[in-house]
């Protein structure tokens, strides 16, 4: 396939010209490629080993089973956030997944793509994908004051706020995946005389599955990670009680290192550094089970 | 009929079904025109987001405007909405910290974004590429109130203060650039290197043919290239950077003040919305509306850079 050729032509020439790159220039040149490819590792490594040797002293059962403290910051906890966090991404999950998948199997299944209206949600969607996160936290402040909730900082809140900044992230890479089915399976279904439903829905959907679950956790883990749209709806971050449904108050871990870090006791500082650990592990275990999902499930045509 | 039974040889079409040459779905079953309308129903929610962030931003922003003339806000150059006795409501501040911010993560990210997409495109083997792009996507998995810590509590006291001896306060723009900078690394190095792969391999193969080296050829033939790939993604990056908030609101510093200088500490247009939306001023007062307000400047900032970034991306498609 012409894919296939133009791939072993490349490996030809990333061979071709290495012969002439002898002059001290070109090796200089490659030398600083090299740099900025594993300049990204470096700062990664740095941040994480001094964010682990800053934390270390508070590596213990405190830091996630107890509430936070402002009066004895040596054994503040984030327990609060944490289970804040995993409550507003389950709820951040319900809505955006469902209606992603939706939207992506329009636009690729269904859609007219000469229509003016379809061509505008795609550049709609581009778009959307890089409105600052800001931005969707205001949004989210005016959603939920017209449905009539005026109590700020709750988690149906953040969940609308987080759902809306994902949803073009779980689009597009439902959209890859669904793209990734081949033809064929879509004209044998048809061909048998199924519908352009029926085909969706009992054989390009289920072909597609490891690949949106994979995009839809990768979401999921950038939206646990945010701070910001959830600082814009009120989110309280000196909550000491764990959150139970959709209209009780809430505060998320990014949030709780956010104004730890603000605090200028050295105690509240270590306290933050820990917890960057405990969020980068939950971003990591997310991170991990989407590459699991992914090579084993995952089916190649 | 007119079309012929068999498509040409070929890729498969990414349109999916549409355009089949022969309409298999003779069949047609009642609810099934609903389920098409539930899909494109929720298609239209990314529409309705556009417009609610426009109405959301633009109800409370009018009202504001109504106390506060556009061209006092637009032209001032004092930034004091919480002062009691003598308010201003000019943002200059707030854009001009934005500016230098959003200058000194470029100066970090275009040469190393740039570098990474080089060697991935043009260097590695397509074997190679497949295993190092994730590495280089790594650093957008970390949440960005991690890096402001990073910036806070490593990048100021010990690179700048200790190692390079640069007079800097505890809350400066330069040390929120440099890590604002690394941030955007993965999408100015993804977007670019996609631009630089797309280059048509016949120009390389000219440009050896040539006697030309690796690097001539980079530099001098596919750079040019696809100059256009390269530059939105530069747009793009810019665009994150102008947008980011939680580096900002914690690395940068909480006081508004005209400058240029990055050692100094200045609060930037997403760092005042950080800073305010969490506070206590009452929903509805001139102060609170000063959020939609800002908020509002940085929508339309960092939708005409996105608008020529998309437009950019378009016309280097085009191009091959």
């Amino acid at each position: 396939m012409a894919a296939y050729a133009e791939t072993a032509a490349k490996t030809v020439l990333a061979t071709a010209g290495r012969d002439r790159d002898r002059s001290v220039k070109s090796l200089v040149f490659l030398g600083l490629l090299w740099f900025s490819l594993f300049f990204g590792v470096l700062v990664l490594v740095a941040l994480i080993v001094s964010t682990a040797l800053e934390g270390a002293p508070r590596f213990d059962s405190d830091l996630i089973t107890r509430y936070s403290s402002t009066l004895s910051p040596e054994r503040t906890g984030f327990r609060a956030g944490i289970l804040g966090s995993l409550m507003v991404i389950l709820a951040t999950a319900a809505m955006a997944v469902p209606i992603g998948i939706a939207a992506a199997l329009h636009l690729e299944e269904f859609a007219n793509k000469e229509r003016w209206y379809n061509k505008f949600i795609e550049v709609n969607l581009q778009n959307l994908a890089a409105v600052p996160s800001v931005v969707y936290g205001l949004l989210a402040v005016a959603f939920v004051t017209l449905m009539g909730i005026h109590q700020r900082g709750l988690v149906i809140s953040g969940a609308v706020a987080l759902s809306l900044l994902i949803l073009p992230v779980i689009i597009i890479t439902t959209r890859e995946a669904v793209r990734a089915v081949p033809r064929e399976i879509r004209d044998g279904s048809m061909a048998l005389g199924a519908t352009r439903w029926q085909t969706t829905w009992k054989q390009t959907l289920p072909s597609a599955v490891p690949g949106i679950a994979t995009g839809t956790i990768l979401g999921l883990s950038r939206a646990i990670g945010e701070a910001a749209p959830l600082l814009i709806i009120g989110t309280a971050t000196a909550i000491r009680f764990d959150p139970n449904g959709l209209m009780s108050q809430f505060t998320a871990l990014p949030l709780e290192i956010y104004s730890t870090t603000s605090q200028s006791r050295e105690d509240f500082r270590v306290a933050a550094a820990a917890a960057i650990i405990v969020l980068l592990v939950m971003i990591l275990a997310l991170n991990g089970l989407a590459i699991f999902i992914r090579n084993k499930f995952q089916r190649s045509w | 009929m007119t079309t012929t039974t068999t498509t040409p040889a070929g890729p498969p079409s990414p349109a999916g079904l549409r355009g089949d040459p022969v309409d298999l779905s003779g069949r047609s079953r009642p609810g099934e025109a609903v389920i098409r309308g539930v899909l494109f129903a929720a298609a239209l929610v990314s529409v309705l987001t556009t417009v609610g962030i426009v109405i959301a931003l633009l109800r409370p922003a009018v009202e504001f405007f109504r106390d506060v003339p556009v061209w006092e806000f637009l032209g001032g150059t004092r930034w004091a909405p919480n002062d009691s006795g003598n308010p201003d409501f000019g943002v200059w501040p707030l854009v001009s910290a934005t500016l230098v911010i959003t200058v000194v993560a470029l100066v970090v990210a275009i040469p190393l974004g740039l570098g990474a997409a080089m060697y991935l495109s043009e260097y590695a083997s397509p074997e190679m590429r497949r295993r190092l792009k994730p590495i280089v996507e790594l650093l957008a998995g970390v949440p960005s109130v991690v890096y402001g810590f990073f910036a806070l509590t490593f990048v100021t006291p010990n690179l700048l203060q200790k190692v390079l001896h640069i007079d800097v306060g505890f809350t400066n723009a330069l040390a929120a650039g440099l890590v604002l900078g690394v941030m955007i690394i993965p999408t100015i190095a993804s977007l670019s290197e996609d631009a630089l792969f797309a280059v048509p391999l016949s120009l390389r193969q000219g440009s050896f043919a040539m006697g030309a080296n690796r690097m001539q050829t980079t530099l001098r033939v596919v750079l040019p290239a696809a100059m256009s790939g390269v530059a939105a993604a530069v747009i793009l990056g810019l665009s994150r950077a102008v947008g980011e908030t939680m580096i900002v609101a914690l690395a940068a510093g909480s006081r508004p003040h005209l400058s240029l200088d990055p050692r100094e500490g200045m609060q930037a247009m997403t760092g005042y919305i950080a800073s305010t939306a969490g506070g206590e001023n009452p929903v509805g007062s001139t102060s609170y509306n000063t959020l939609f307000a800002v908020g509002l400047l940085l929508f339309v900032i960092t939708l005409i850079i996105n608008v020529i970034s998309i437009a950019l991306v378009r016309r280097y498609r085009q191009e091959y």
